[in-house]
């Protein structure tokens, strides 16, 4: 990228910063940034970090929507700043903040520890039902079985969908929607047999009975992943063998 | 703030949250529109219990129902309750497992239109058979 980039057109971009090691608390900062219309928002942090500032902390790697590091809140909403185009904020200015109900870790930086605990948590690999051997050969699947949980599989772990989550800000005890959409991922896939295991996870305290449907994760979602349904599924599941438990003899799972 | 980390990680407060976005708020109508939902219960319940009352109180009751202030509170109840309705049918395609009909899956908007047609079905088929009763 060189400085003579932009054929003259400007956009303010306004930047959350917060440095731990001096600010109390965030604060906003803005920066010129030239720019041309195939540029994304990650494209003019880049320019900022390169040319403007280079205390400027984010993250990033693919830039094409499939390593889901680079989520933030763009204009208060929760986007890939990869897959946003400053041509897009015709107002000349564009806000640009961390992640909505993490902690941030620094600028727009989020810790993401919490998510990461929860993730192993529902253990997040197929747990065969019945080992087969090499010899036996491989796990077959009908493509009506893979179209059950196509759709969840395509979970990115950008977090989008915990800063669309009100649920999440207010208690981040929550499991909340990606994990549910992964945990689903599993639970609905034929191969798999640890369904029950997964749904004390579902089932607890801070399991899926926290969402209220307010399904704008399912909206912010770059994949189309539909975590709200995801989770509301469970719902259904979770009640049901709450009630299933109190009629079966052995007592059920737990 | 948790300051006994040494990363100083800097948690943002939630309070005004259903403010910040168009979403949220459209949401906090649809929730805040249950509660005439809930009124309405109520009006229903004291009309039971007028019933339960006597004939005099029945009709006290029925009197009530016919003034402009009540036809205009039930006006607003329908509204609110009509917005309800269709905030609810949008988000059902969400909350249900995938509808398969003849091996393909059944479109949300076509869920949400079958639980629109329903509501609306219902609605008539009380309103037929309460004027029937009435007239």
């Amino acid at each position: 990228m060189s400085e003579s980039r932009g054929n003259g057109k400007l956009i303010r971009i306004e930047v959350l910063r917060y440095r731990p090691e001096q600010d109390e608390e965030p604060f906003l900062q803005g920066y010129e940034v030239p720019f041309t219309d195939d540029m994304s928002v990650l494209q003019g942090l880049q320019y900022i970090k390169d040319w403007l500032d280079g205390t400027l902390s984010f993250r990033w790697s693919c830039r094409m929507a499939i390593c889901g590091s680079c989520g933030m809140m763009i204009d208060g909403e929760p986007r890939l700043a990869c897959k946003t185009f400053l041509r897009d904020f015709p107002a000349g200015s564009v806000r640009v903040e961390a992640l909505a109900h993490f902690p941030i870790e620094r600028d727009l930086v989020i810790r993401m520890d919490d998510f990461l605990a929860k993730l192993e948590s529902i253990k997040p690999w197929i747990i065969p039902k019945e080992e087969r051997s090499l010899a036996q050969g491989e796990y077959l699947q009908t493509p009506a079985q893979l179209d059950v949980y196509e759709q969840f599989s395509s979970c990115i772990n950008c977090l989008l969908c915990y800063a669309a989550c009100p649920q999440y800000g207010l208690n981040p005890d929550f499991v909340g929607p990606g994990i549910m959409a992964l945990l689903h991922r599993y639970n609905a896939d034929s191969r798999d047999g640890a369904a029950p295991e997964r749904m004390e996870v579902a089932g607890s305290e801070a399991g899926v009975f926290n969402c209220t449907a307010v399904g704008y994760c399912s909206e912010v979602c770059p994949k189309h992943v539909d975590p709200a349904n995801a989770v509301n599924q469970n719902k259904t599941r979770a009640a049901g063998d709450y009630f299933l438990r109190l009629v079966t003899p052995k007592g059920g799972a737990r | 703030m948790n300051t006994s980390d040494s990363r100083r990680p800097y948690v943002r407060p939630m309070a005004g949250w259903w403010r910040r976005n168009p979403f949220f708020v459209e949401y906090m109508i649809h929730e805040a529109t249950a509660l005439f939902v809930a009124a309405y219960a109520l009006v229903l319940l004291v009309g039971v219990m007028r019933l339960a009352q006597g004939e005099a109180a029945w009709n006290g009751w029925l009197e009530a129902l016919r003034s402009p202030a009540s036809v205009a509170f039930h006006a607003a109840l329908l509204a609110a309750i009509s917005y309800h309705c269709w905030t609810w049918f949008r988000i059902m395609p969400r909350t249900m497992p995938p509808l398969f009909v003849g091996g393909k899956r059944v479109a949300p908007a076509l869920i949400t239109a079958c639980g629109l047609a329903a509501a609306v079905v219902c609605s008539l088929a009380v309103l037929i058979l309460v004027w029937g009763a009435t007239r």
